[in-house]
């Protein structure tokens, strides 16, 4: 009895407050990634107040572009996708933690609440070069 | 010795010790890489970190423990139902095992299969890793073909007798084993297999991995049945206790087997192409699969108290005093029992989504998983070992003393290790990267000091898979002793009768492939039906 009380409640709680991990479901042909926009020009686009895109590649063994630069309080929805084989995509000290697929583009949002330089790292093994794999973020206070 | 009980025994060494040659081996590349994470060493490229990641992960997740699995299970099994049988298909088993190992273990060192124990597509290995692998679960295919011949033998020949409570157990474990590596079969047959050798130009790659995840996660519990076999048979021996109950004990390994498999997406709640219902639905699943475990953490120190008590011992302090803390038998067992209660909380934060996403393949990750099946199952092997081996060959135990303090180093050393590889976690670092320096981005120094920790951690474990290969191999040439037996614990006379439905395996088996497909079908469907590109593949290392 106890125990089912405790599944519905943990249940209704992981329904509650929007707490939905990402799942975002858009398919996109692998291996013509650098000929499918929005993908042809990665990069980050303002669309409006402290709000941001950013369309990040991640491929073997880098991000491209592998730097962004945003003003401390923004949000920021990040897509990606990878051309080539499974990555990680892991912005430290955020819950943004997606794997990339080949095949298919993954987002999630994060507000950038405190100044600083983010590390965006490959937490997905992609080969022999899987170590090189890292970004910055910097936000500007 | 009877000589049909030596040449059972035979088979059941041979399994143990191909578990030992795998956890000797793989402790090697286990040392090397902390040293190198710890950039103590650094990996040369004609040997790098990955290729040895790749090794230690399949020879210590799934060689060392399916073998020591399958001798445990063929060793119950037949002492519960003695009769003098054939071993043809046990040899097989061990045979279609043993190639299969070498075949991928031979690819993973010449580095032609860096793709990690989880063989992500399109990362494409050699396909010899591939069929090596395959070739390996369908030789513990046959080992449930034995285990359940041998139980409809004695159901024929014994009608009315109660299914022995261990050849209950294995059996549940073997099915559960069967429903999940279907999974992976069908990802190696129709998927990998075919693509790597050519024959498909492309692979559907979140079609793979929900196929791996389906396996992956009951792979799991098919460790931790395993070690459950020996929690509730075995231990109580040797401290003079009895198995709490057999209903429950049965009930335990049902619900096992029903619930180990419908939770596989857990493992996925970062990918695209999962709706986020069906990784609530696995979420909720998980939580279930978590009563078994509490259940059994109630009963074992129910059954430490009640064997405290006829003895004469009250009180929380005297009851654990009274345990045998110097067989090592007992001690590898009970210190792995210590290490679950923090791999179990590890567990829950895991299976939350929301939390999940700060730790997901992070070191906290590794952390976990070393302190659960390098913790409590290991530990759990390595103790029962030290039981069975000189059983099994009729000899002394080599160095006792040796024995013992091998359970407390590999204790200690993975207490070190897992809690720094949890710390490191939270901070970011991530797992299954060989230089996690970053060319000095200052967010990763913070993580070196724990990765030195690791370091002493993975050192002092390597230390005491020595030692355990000493007492091991040591064992074989010790003194002739055939005055010890292998038993079972016998049931205490207060329990409770067993209902005669806990014994239709049959039944629950079929609920069990019943929820794995309401789990899988819609989320799988939608793979299917979407326009999904497949990848074509490549090398990468």
């Amino acid at each position: 009895m106890a125990l089912v009380v405790f599944l519905i409640a943990i249940g209704a709680a992981a329904l509650s407050e929007n707490m939905i991990p990402p799942s975002h479901i858009q398919t996109i042909d692998p291996t013509k990634v650098a000929q499918t926009p929005p993908f042809d020009r990665p990069g980050l686009r303002q669309t409006g107040q402290r709000q941001y895109e950013a369309y990040l590649l991640a491929h073997i063994f880098a991000f491209t572009p592998p730097h962004i630069t945003i003003p401390v309080g923004s949000k920021v929805t990040f897509y990606t996708t990878s051309p080539d084989v499974v990555h990680g995509f892991f912005i430290t000290n955020t819950a943004v933690n997606m794997m990339v697929v080949p095949g298919w583009v993954s987002s999630a949002t994060h507000v950038f609440r405190r100044a600083g330089t983010y590390l965006l790292l490959c937490n997905g093994y992609c080969g022999s070069g899987h170590h090189y794999m890292y970004g910055t973020i910097e936000v500007k206070g | 010795m009877e000589a049909h009980v030596r040449r059972e025994n035979r088979l059941v060494l041979a399994h143990l010790y191909v578990a030992t040659l795998a956890l000797m081996l793989g402790a090697v590349f286990g040392l090397l890489q902390s040293l190198s994470r710890a950039r103590w060493v650094s990996m040369p490229s004609s040997f790098d970190y990955y290729r040895m990641l790749t090794a230690h992960g399949v020879l210590m997740a799934i060689v060392f423990t399916t073998f020591f699995i399958v001798g445990l299970a063929t060793l119950l099994t037949y002492r519960a139902i003695p009769r003098d049988r054939s071993l043809a298909l046990g040899w097989s088993a061990f045979w279609l095992m043993t190639l299969g190992t070498l075949a991928a273990a031979a690819t993973i060192l010449s580095g032609n299969a860096s793709v990690l124990y989880t063989f992500y597509a399109p990362l494409k290995a050699h396909p010899a890793f591939y069929l090596g692998t395959t070739v390996l679960v369908v030789g513990t295919w046959l080992v449930l073909i034995d285990i359940l011949a041998n139980a409809v033998w004695f159901w024929r020949t014994q009608p009315g007798r109660r299914l022995p409570l261990v050849v209950h157990g294995s059996a549940c474990t073997f099915v559960m084993w069967f429903i999940a590596t279907i999974g992976v079969a069908i990802e190696m047959l129709f998927f990998l297999i075919p693509w790597s050798l050519g024959w498909t130009p492309t692979v559907n790659v979140m079609m793979t991995r929900m196929l791996f995840w389906y396996f992956g996660h009951p792979l799991v519990y098919f460790w931790i049945m395993g070690a459950y076999l020996i929690w509730y048979n075995i231990i109580p021996l040797h401290y003079g206790g009895k198995i709490f109950s057999d209903a429950l004990t049965r009930v335990a390994f049902l619900l096992l087997l029903i619930l180990s498999t419908p939770v596989g997406i857990h493992h996925q709640f970062l990918e695209p192409g999962i709706a986020a219902g069906w990784k609530w639905l696995h979420t909720m699943n998980t939580y279930g699969v978590v009563v078994p475990s509490i259940m059994t953490a109630f009963v074992i120190f129910a059954s430490f108290e009640m064997a405290a008590q006829r003895k004469g011992v009250k009180g929380f302090w005297a009851t654990i005093r009274s345990l045998p803390w110097t067989n090592p038998a007992f001690t590898g067992p009970a210190l792995g029992m210590i290490l679950f209660i923090f791999g179990g909380f590890g567990g829950i934060v895991n299976a939350s989504y929301s939390m999940d996403a700060i730790v997901h393949n992070t070191m906290w990750i590794v952390g976990h998983f070393h302190i659960t099946v390098g913790g409590p199952v290991a530990l759990t092997f390595v103790g029962t070992a030290y039981w069975l081996i000189p059983r099994l060959t009729g000899r002394r135990l080599f160095a006792p003393k040796l024995a013992l303090a091998q359970t407390y180093t590999w204790f200690v050393g993975m207490a070190i290790m897992s809690t720094a590889m949890h710390w490191a976690g939270l901070l970011g670092s991530p797992r299954r990267t060989d230089d996690v320096t970053y060319f000095g981005v200052q967010a990763a120094a913070a993580w070196m000091p724990h990765m030195r920790a690791a370091a002493i951690g993975g050192s002092l474990l390597f230390l005491s898979i020595l030692m355990f290969a000493a007492v091991a191999f040591g064992t074989l040439f010790t003194a002739r002793d055939e005055t010890q037996v292998i038993e079972v614990a016998q049931v205490e006379e207060h329990a409770a009768l067993t209902p005669a439905y806990l014994d239709r395996i049959g039944t629950w088996a079929t609920v069990a492939v019943v929820l794995a497909v309401l789990a899988y079908v819609g989320p799988m469907h939608e793979l299917l039906e979407a326009h999904v590109y497949g990848a074509p593949g490549m090398r990468t290392w």
